[in-house]
């Protein structure tokens, strides 16, 4: 069987994974406010980090821990050129919501 | 016995601070639970033996990430509730859009059941600083590079959008 822990199999992991991912997801289409839709992200972001560390266990291999590493940086970099984005947005239109900033919808 | 309590422990206080994170009004209560959820993240990398990657997940995500959002969220002064109207068919639009997306998602793993897979026995000692050095230093050299090069790029910027005199 797929256990990776005693009495928990990949497909548990593999469910957290997706209540996460599916969270972050709702979250942004349910939000407005461009800050919270942001972490929303990271949430999703995490949600398939635990999923490779998930089957880095399960497969015995280090390549996977290796991605997450990466997909961490990712992340830091998204998350320093977003929220500076979002500072100089907030500066010339004074708000973050996205009822607001919709210059780009047709 | 120890680990799957702790398992469903974590799990349920990730889902629960994550649900928290996206209706609670509050922007800066949206972080902290947040930073919740990923704490118990850093839990779950510790069951499954990956302890170089838990201690990297907090340092990254709780100490530098989430630190970055509450900076942004007092300095724009957005700590106070922000009303945002809404529609009705909006709001049930996107939980049905949700709902859609989780029971696919769901779906797919339910049909993961049928496949065989062998799983190998694997060491306690895959997530030691040890081994991860070994394969990002020599398998992974040139993403590795690559990756600082994306931070500079990052950096630069991050530094040049939020300078004051940009129009």
């Amino acid at each position: 069987m797929m256990e990776i822990l005693p009495n928990v199999t990949i497909n548990h992991y593999l469910m957290l994974s997706v209540a996460l991912f599916t969270i972050g997801a709702f979250g942004i289409l349910f939000r407005r406010n461009a800050i919270i839709m942001f972490m929303c992200v990271e949430l999703m972001l995490n949600a398939v980090n635990l999923t490779l560390v998930a089957f880095s266990k399960l497969w015995g291999g280090t390549d996977a821990q290796v991605f997450v590493f990466f997909i961490m940086v990712v992340a830091a970099a998204e998350v320093a050129v977003g929220l500076a984005i979002l500072m100089m947005l907030y500066r010339n239109m004074h708000t973050t919501s996205t009822d607001v900033l919709d210059k780009l919808k047709w | 016995m120890l680990t799957e309590y702790a398992f469903w422990f974590l799990s349920f206080l990730a889902v629960f601070s994550a649900l928290t994170m996206v209706v609670t009004k509050n922007p800066v209560y949206s972080v902290l639970s947040l930073i919740l959820t990923f704490f118990a993240i850093a839990g779950h990398y510790f069951l499954m033996n990956a302890q170089f990657l838990a201690a990297v997940h907090i340092i990254v995500y709780a100490g530098a990430i989430m630190v970055l959002f509450l900076y942004v969220i007092m300095m724009l002064n957005l700590n106070k509730f922000e009303d945002e109207k809404k529609s009705l068919f909006m709001n049930s639009l996107s939980v049905i859009a949700g709902c859609i997306l989780g029971f696919v998602l769901l779906a797919v793993v339910k049909r993961t059941d049928e496949l065989t897979i062998v799983a190998k026995a694997s060491s306690a000692e895959v997530g030691l600083v040890e081994n991860l050095g070994n394969a990002l230093y020599k398998d992974y050299l040139l993403p590795f590079e690559m990756a600082s090069v994306l931070f500079l790029a990052a950096m630069v910027g991050a530094v040049y959008l939020s300078k004051k005199e940009m129009v």
